[in-house]
């Protein structure tokens, strides 16, 4: 079951495939399709391997086929070979990890779930099912789509490698040494700190991706209750066909309508199948958006620990600037221990006076420059994900509008064919 | 139609039964010229209407004006045009120092000579109803009587005076009365007429003692050895039984869907107003969510509708029925008891065959009973059938209608809101 997708005249990516070739996402206008504009980008199918893990044991996993295609070679006519390698769920967490290192003022696009969540009953949670597995192989397909649509990201070498080179990928994304900064960034982002001035935008938009995440999970916990229940209500329909057929049998002229509206009946129960997939796909739309409002969340922590260690770094200058002062001027503003050490045992010497200055000196250089780089660090880290925030809420507001459209025009054809079935039926029974 | 020439009985009305065609001795075709008729003979009306002269239609209340509006001059069953309208109206609450209880007007219309006036309008309670029922098996055992709405209600359980419970019943009440006046037989009852114009029913009397009697046991000669049922009457008794059952699967199945689609209600009235509370801090989304938040509450109010209706409309006709066949199941009870009555009778005499008397004439009477019974019995079954059918058709169609009636409104609301999705979308398409 392949996925293309194509660059429409107006630069629109439009994604086509999916169960029963339906139209899976909204459009996505790019008007800068970066990476996009040069490579079609699949995830063409999924297969099942076993293998043994880090710990030599057996183990059952997925792996997903993302194929490549140089785009200009397309229009030219000619149909060069795909490009492909294969790629397990692992990968792209990587993947997005180090992009999360390399790039922390982005938006970063969101994987689809680990896990199945918001499940109703008919709805599998084994990660093995093969619903599953298909919804997955859409949503890794989107996120690769978005990453090379984003106008940082797409250009990004460990992204490229990613996609075109299949061995020796997950040596080069450690060789460029992420882990470690991943490791003591994860630790700082843990640590409960507060921010002296936060900035009011951040917060507002912290505060935003919070509200986000918390409307998004209700209405998917909402929704996917209703689903069990709207199955209820289809299914028990279809109880109605069997009756139907029984009584049949014991009626002469009701007989031949009645059963003919037993079948329609059946129909009616065996719609709800439909129904019910092509609205988990709107789901799906929504679950990117709850995971994209956590990256969101994820990004304004790193700014305030950013701006926290700016903060951190300009007290300790100033610490140090005021040490220096007292020990220049001899009066004791601060309260040092060495200070109250050299009460106790004695005045320093001159010599040993002069050794502590030059030593503050070199210090507060040192100090100066790492608040100015600290400085530069947070204006810079501001200006890039302030851009990116406005682009991802553009993005956001277009595809959000969208999923409604669709999930309209879902409901819309839901109603017409209930309208259709019932209609079928009355006609039945209307000969009865 | 087969048996011997049906003989004059007392209770047939001012015409001998030898005068009167039988309502079902015409022609099959008749039946099959279109199925919105009615009674054969008759001319074929467009509309569903009961022999009574009035529409079939569950939803408006039937007052005596419109009756009269909708008046079908046709030649009815016997030939003659129909005389005899009756209808249940107004309920009304009565609150004295003993007890509290709700009136219906009875209205009807006339131009038989049995009545002295041409127009009655007068009030009556459930109790009276019953006695009138009562009184009708007690005269007419060889006929079906139809049912009365049920009698006992779960004083903690259901509101006797909602709204909804007294509609329900009035519509029973209604039926009951039409299916009466249908009658050719039963609409000269002396006590229908009674019913239905005289002030006061001088009921007191017997009433004590019939609600102890229960079913009336007047033409009950009991304990005698009942033989085989005749083909025919065995016949209905299976099916009887057999419709019995599957009208009793209906009623489970719908009560289920009813109580599916109040659980799915309930989910909606909970997803509705998360698009809602979404909507409150978005900006460019606000009138989107907004819009699927109304959206979903028209739907939910819809729904509401629906399954009121079905509680309504559909569940009561179905138990009627079954109360219907409760009482046809003990005519053919009482039926089986008068053939077996004569059967004993008969063989005591031919025992004696030696003494060459006559057929006594006590013999010659119950043979008289059974075949009249017989005949009546037959008469009514065929009638009952053909009611059925047309019930039937009208609960089965009218369920339908209620099902499109929901997924027409629900489209309509789903259908304008797409506009309003897109519409900003167009605008801000431009300033792209």
């Amino acid at each position: 079951m392949n996925n293309r997708i194509m660059l429409s005249h107006n630069n629109s990516v439009k994604i086509v495939g999916g169960i029963n070739g339906s139209c899976f996402s909204a459009r996505k206008t790019h008007n800068n399709a970066y990476l996009l504009k040069k490579m079609e980008i699949s995830v063409a199918e999924a297969e099942k391997r076993t293998g043994k893990n880090a710990v030599n044991m057996q183990e059952t996993y997925t792996v997903y086929l993302i194929e490549t295609r140089p785009v200009d070679a397309a229009s030219e006519g000619t149909n060069p070979a795909l490009d492909s390698l294969w790629r397990r769920y692992s990968e792209f967490e990587l993947l997005r990890n180090y992009l999360l290192v390399t790039y922390p003022f982005a938006v970063v696009p969101p994987l689809p779930e680990k896990r199945a969540e918001f499940v109703w009953h008919k709805l599998s949670a084994d990660n093995m099912d093969p619903d599953f597995v298909e919804r997955r192989r859409v949503g890794l397909e989107n996120f690769l789509l978005r990453v090379a649509s984003h106008p940082v990201l797409s250009s990004d070498k460990i992204f490229y490698l990613f996609l075109t080179e299949e061995n020796g990928w997950k040596e080069t994304v450690f060789e460029t040494g992420f882990q470690a900064k991943a490791d003591s960034r994860l630790k700082a982002l843990n640590a409960t700190f507060r921010v002296k001035n936060p900035d009011k935008r951040f917060a507002e938009m912290k505060h935003y991706g919070d509200e986000l995440q918390s409307v998004i999970s209700q209405l998917l916990r909402v929704r996917a209750r209703a689903a069990d229940r709207l199955y209820g209500v289809y299914k028990v329909h279809g109880n109605y066909g069997r009756v139907f057929s029984e009584w049949s049998a014991i009626e002469k002229e009701m007989g031949d309508g009645l059963q003919s509206a037993g079948h329609h009946m059946d129909a009616y129960a065996a719609s709800v199948d439909d129904i019910l997939e092509e609205e988990e796909h709107y789901a799906d739309q929504l679950k990117e958006y709850l995971f994209y409002a956590d990256a969101l969340r994820y990004m304004c922590r790193k700014h305030e620990l950013t701006q926290y260690e700016l903060e951190m770094a300009v007290q300790d200058l100033t610490s140090k600037k005021q040490q220096q002062e007292e020990l220049a001027t001899g009066t004791i503003r601060t309260f040092s221990l060495k200070g109250m050490t050299s009460k106790l045992f004695g005045q320093e010497t001159p010599e040993q006076r002069e050794a502590k200055l030059k030593m503050l000196e070199t210090q507060i250089e040192e100090g100066e420059e790492q608040v100015k780089e600290r400085n530069a660090e947070c204006d810079e880290f501001v200006k890039s994900a302030w851009v990116d925030i406005e682009r991802f809420k553009e993005q956001k507001d277009h595809d959000l509008r969208e999923s409604l459209i669709s999930y309209a025009i879902m409901q819309i054809s839901m109603c017409k064919k209930g309208i259709q079935v019932w209609n079928n039926a009355k006609e039945c029974f209307n000969k009865m | 139609m087969s048996a011997g020439t049906p003989r004059a009985l007392a209770s047939s009305g001012q015409k001998p039964i030898q005068d009167i065609r039988h309502p079902l001795s015409a022609e099959e075709s008749a039946l099959s010229r279109s199925p919105d008729v009615l009674h054969p003979g008759g001319a074929g009306e467009r509309d569903l209407i009961l022999p009574n002269g009035t529409p079939v239609d569950t939803s408006s209340p039937t007052s005596s004006s419109s009756l009269l509006n909708r008046l079908q001059l046709d030649d009815d069953l016997d030939g003659e045009t129909r005389d005899l309208f009756v209808t249940v109206e107004d309920p009304k609450k009565h609150v004295s120092t003993m007890e509290t209880y709700i009136t219906y007007r009875v209205c009807t219309k006339t131009t038989r000579t049995e009545f002295d006036l041409p127009e009655y309008s007068l009030r009556r309670r459930y109790q009276d109803f019953d006695w009138l029922r009562n009184k009708l098996e007690e005269s007419q055992p060889t006929h079906l009587i139809p049912p009365l709405p049920e009698k006992f209600v779960m004083k903690g359980v259901v509101d006797r005076f909602s709204e909804e419970f007294v509609e329900t019943r009035r519509k029973a009440l209604d039926k009951f009365l039409k299916r009466v006046a249908d009658h050719p037989v039963l609409s000269f009852n002396e006590h229908f007429n009674a019913f239905l114009s005289a002030k006061d029913l001088n009921k007191r009397q017997g009433l004590a003692l019939l609600t102890k009697m229960g079913e009336s046991v007047k033409y009950v000669t009991g304990g005698y050895k009942v033989r085989a049922r005749p083909v025919e009457f065995a016949a209905m008794g299976d099916y009887l039984d057999l419709f019995t059952q599957k009208l009793g699967t209906i009623d489970r199945i719908a009560q289920r869907i009813i109580k599916e689609q109040s659980e799915f209600l309930m989910e909606l009235r909970e997803y509705g107003p998360v698009y809602s509370s979404w909507s409150s801090f978005e900006e460019d989304l606000h009138d989107p969510l907004e819009g699927v938040s109304g959206c979903v509450s028209n739907c939910s109010s819809a729904l509401e509708e629906l399954t009121e209706d079905m509680s309504e409309d559909f569940l009561p006709v179905l138990r009627e029925y079954v109360l219907y066949i409760e009482s046809m199941k003990n005519v053919l009870k009482k039926r089986d008891q008068v053939q077996a009555e004569y059967e004993t009778k008969l063989e005591a005499v031919v025992f004696r065959e030696d003494k060459k008397t006559s057929v006594p004439a006590d013999v010659e009477k119950c043979q008289d009973r059974v075949e009249c019974f017989n005949a009546d019995l037959k008469a009514d079954w065929d009638r009952w059938e053909n009611n059925k059918r047309q019930d039937f058709r009208q609960l089965l169609t009218g369920m339908s209608d209620k099902n499109i009636q929901y997924y027409e409104k629900c489209l309509a609301a789903w259908e304008s809101l797409i506009p309003l999705l897109q519409d900003k979308q167009e605008a801000k398409g431009e300033t792209n």
